[in-house]
C-alpha cells in the first residue's frame, strides 16, 4: 500500500464515517416532537355532523 | 359519492405512516443497500484507478446523489400530505395537471420489473448460504483440481442457474425462490410498519453486524500464504485503494479527464441510492407532514454509503486479491458483480481459515441485503392499487404477486447465459432508471418549482440545505444527468446492438420476446393510471384530509 493509498483509503472511510456519525447523532439528539401527539378531544373521528 | 371511490377515501382517511424516524431512515437505507454496495462497487473501483475512482464518485454523490435523494423526499412527502401514496398521484399532484401521473407509470415499472429479476438473485444469495452451511460449497472445493476452484464454481453457478440452455433449474432452486418470493410477500402483506419497517429494524443491524463479522476476519488475515509474501493484507489493500493510471501509458491524475471515469463513478452513485426508483418517493409519502426529509435523506444516504466504502470497499476485493492475486481478478471478473460474487469469492471463503462460517455469514448478509431492497420494490405498486383502485392489503398484494410472478418466470425460464435477466436489467434497471430520475429533478426544478420546493422542504427540517443546493437542483443535475445519460448511451448502446445481433436467432428471440414484456407492462400500467386517474382530480391547494377525490 503506497502512501497516496492510505490517504485515499483513510480519507474517504474518514469522511463517510464523519458523515455517519454526525447524521445519526442529530438523528437521535434530536428530541422527538409533540406534533403528532394530540389530546382525545383533539381527535378527529370523523362521525360529526359539524 | 359512488360506492367505488368509498374504500379508497376511507384508505385515505386512515393512512398508513411510518412508526419512527429511525424506522423510516432504516428502510430507506435497507432499500438502497443491496448486493451493489458489495459487489458492483468494489469492482468498479478497483478497475477504475482505485483510489482515483473516490474523486468523482464524491464529487458525484454531492451534486446528483444526495440533490436528487432531497428532491425524492421533498416530491413523496408533498405527494402524501395531499393524500397520495403512489408515484402517478404524486406526479399528478406535483404537476398540477393530468397529464403528469403518466410519469408516474414510469416510477411503478421500474421497481416491479426490477423486482421480477431481483428476487431470483436473493434466492441466489440464501441457496449459497445455505451451500456453505450445509457443506456443499467444501465438496465442490475438494473435488476441483487446484488452482481451478474459481472455475468450479463458476461451473456450479451455471448448473444451478442453467445458464447453458433455457429452461426451469433444479427443484432445489424453485424451492428456494418459491420460500424468497413467500417471505417478501408475507412482510409485504403485514404492512407499512409491521412488516417493512420492523423487518428493517432488525435487518439493518444484522446486516452491518454480519459485514462486520467478515470484515474483521478479511483485515486480520495477515498473509495467509507465507511463501508467497505479496499476498499480504497490506497489499491487497493496495490493489484496490492505490490510485493507478486507468488505461497502462496514462498518468494517475490524467484518469480524472477520461469520461468513461466520470460515467462510471456517478453511475455507481445513482444505483446505489436509489435514485430514480421511484421507491423513495412511495417511502417518503407515508410521512407525516412537518417530519423532517432533509436530515433523515442524508442519514438514510450516508448509512448506504457506510456499507459501501467502509464495508464493500474494505472487504470484497482485498479478500479475493489475497487468495487469488492480481492475475486471478482480470477485468472481466471485476467487472462483473456475478463472476465476483458468485464465481470468485465462494473459491476465496473456501481457501481461508473458518471459510465455511465467513462464507454463511457473507451471503446471509447478501440475503438480508437483497430482502430489504426487494421489498421496498413491492411497495409502490401496492400503494397505488389501493388508493387507484380502492383495494383492500389482500387483493392488491394478491394481484401484484401474480403480475411478479409472471416476470419472474419468464427470468427464470430465459436462463441461457442470463438473457432475460441482463435485458430487463439493461433497459429497465439502467435505461429507465436514467430517464425516471431526470424526469423527477425536471418535476421539482422546473414544474413544481425551486421556490415552493424551498418552502415545502423548510417545513420540519432538522437541517438547512445549503443555499447552493437550489441551484444545483435547478441547473446542474438534470444537466448532469443528461449529460452521463447521453454518454451512458454512447459508449455502451452501440456495443448493446452488437451484441445481440451476434447472437443465434433463438437468443435473439428471447431478447424480443422480454422488451416486448416490457412495453407490455409499462402499457398495462398506463391503461391503470389512466382508469385510477378518471377518480382523481389533482388540486394542489386541496386540503391533507380529503384524501384522493
Amino acid at each position: 500500500m503506497k502512501p497516496l493509498g492510505w490517504v485515499m483509503m483513510i480519507g474517504s472511510i474518514g469522511f463517510v464515517l464523519a458523515l455517519l456519525s454526525y447524521c445519526f447523532y442529530r438523528v437521535l439528539s434530536t428530541p422527538k416532537t409533540t406534533e403528532h401527539m394530540h389530546a382525545p378531544l383533539e381527535i378527529d373521528t370523523r362521525d360529526k355532523d359539524t | 359519492m359512488n360506492h367505488v371511490i368509498e374504500p379508497a377515501l376511507n384508505q385515505a382517511r386512515n393512512r398508513e405512516n411510518w412508526g419512527s424516524k429511525l424506522g423510516v431512515i432504516l428502510a430507506v437505507a435497507g432499500s438502497a443497500v443491496g448486493l451493489g454496495n458489495f459487489l458492483r462497487f468494489p469492482g468498479l473501483a478497483a478497475i477504475n484507478g482505485g483510489g482515483v475512482f473516490m474523486i468523482p464518485y464524491f464529487v458525484s454523490l454531492f451534486i446528483l446523489g444526495i440533490p436528487i435523494c432531497w428532491v425524492e423526499w421533498t416530491m413523496g412527502r408533498y405527494g402524501g400530505s395531499k393524500g397520495y401514496n403512489s408515484a402517478p398521484g404524486i406526479f399528478g399532484v406535483l404537476w398540477g395537471r393530468s397529464c403528469g401521473k403518466y410519469f408516474g407509470a414510469l416510477a411503478l415499472l421500474v421497481p416491479v420489473v426490477i423486482y421480477m429479476y431481483y428476487v431470483y438473485i436473493e434466492a441466489w444469495c440464501l441457496t449459497y448460504a445455505l451451500a456453505y452451511a450445509t457443506g456443499e460449497m467444501s465438496n465442490i472445493a475438494a473435488q476441483a483440481e487446484p488452482g481451478a476452484e474459481v472455475a468450479a464454481y463458476g461451473e456450479y453457478f451455471g448448473g444451478f442457474v442453467g445458464t447453458a440452455q433455457n429452461g426451469f433449474p433444479q427443484s432445489k432452486g424453485l424451492i428456494i425462490l418459491l420460500t424468497v418470493f413467500g417471505i417478501n410477500f408475507f412482510l409485504i402483506f403485514r404492512g407499512l410498519t409491521r412488516g417493512i419497517e420492523t423487518f428493517c429494524k432488525f435487518a439493518m443491524p444484522l446486516l452491518i453486524a454480519c459485514a462486520l463479522v467478515v470484515l474483521v476476519r478479511v483485515l486480520t488475515l495477515g498473509t495467509p500464504d507465507p511463501p508467497q509474501p505479496g499476498g499480504s493484507i497490506n497489499n491487497a489493500l493496495g490493489f484496490m485503494w492505490n490510485p493507478k493510471p486507468i488505461d497502462k501509458e496514462g498518468h494517475i491524475w490524467s484518469a480524472l479527464l477520461n469520461p468513461e471515469l466520470w460515467l462510471s463513478a456517478s453511475g455507481q452513485i445513482f444505483f446505489s441510492l436509489s435514485v430514480g426508483f421511484g421507491i423513495v418517493l412511495n417511502y417518503a409519502s407515508y410521512l407525516r407532514k412537518d417530519d423532517d426529509v432533509v436530515l433523515s435523506g442524508l442519514t438514510a444516504s450516508s448509512t448506504n454509503e457506510f456499507c459501501e466504502v467502509c464495508l464493500g470497499g474494505l472487504i470484497t476485493v482485498p479478500v479475493a486479491f489475497l487468495f487469488l492475486g492480481s492475475t486471478g481478478l482480470t477485468k472481466e471478473v471485476l467487472g462483473s458483480s456475478m463472476a465476483l460474487g458468485f464465481h470468485a469469492l465462494p473459491a476465496v471463503f473456501m481457501n481461508m481459515p473458518g471459510g465455511r462460517f465467513f462464507g454463511t455469514v457473507w451471503f446471509f448478509m447478501l440475503f438480508t441485503a437483497a430482502i430489504t431492497s426487494s421489498l421496498s420494490m413491492l411497495q409502490p405498486a401496492i400503494a397505488f392499487l389501493e388508493e387507484g383502485f380502492g383495494m383492500g392489503r389482500r387483493l392488491s398484494v394478491t394481484c401484484l404477486g401474480f403480475i411478479v410472478a409472471t416476470g419472474s418466470l419468464i427470468v427464470v425460464y430465459f436462463s441461457k447465459d442470463l438473457l432475460a435477466l441482463d435485458t430487463m436489467d439493461f433497459w429497465v434497471g439502467t435505461v429507465c432508471i436514467y430517464i425516471l430520475a431526470t424526469v423527477q429533478v425536471i418535476t421539482v426544478g422546473w414544474i413544481f418549482g425551486v421556490d415552493r420546493a424551498k418552502k415545502e422542504v423548510g417545513r420540519g427540517a432538522e437541517m438547512r440545505i445549503p443555499g447552493v443546493y437550489w441551484f444545483i437542483i435547478k441547473y446542474i443535475s438534470p444537466l448532469y444527468l443528461l449529460t452521463i445519460f447521453g454518454l451512458w448511451c454512447y459508449y455502451n448502446l452501440p456495443g448493446y446492438i452488437k451484441q445481440v445481433q451476434a447472437k443465434t436467432p433463438d437468443d435473439q428471440g428471447t431478447v424480443w420476446f422480454v422488451l416486448a414484456f416490457i412495453v407490455a407492462v409499462l402499457l398495462f400500467f398506463n391503461m391503470l393510471v389512466y382508469l385510477a386517474g378518471r377518480r382523481w382530480h389533482f388540486d394542489p391547494d386541496r386540503p391533507v384530509e380529503e384524501g384522493p377525490p
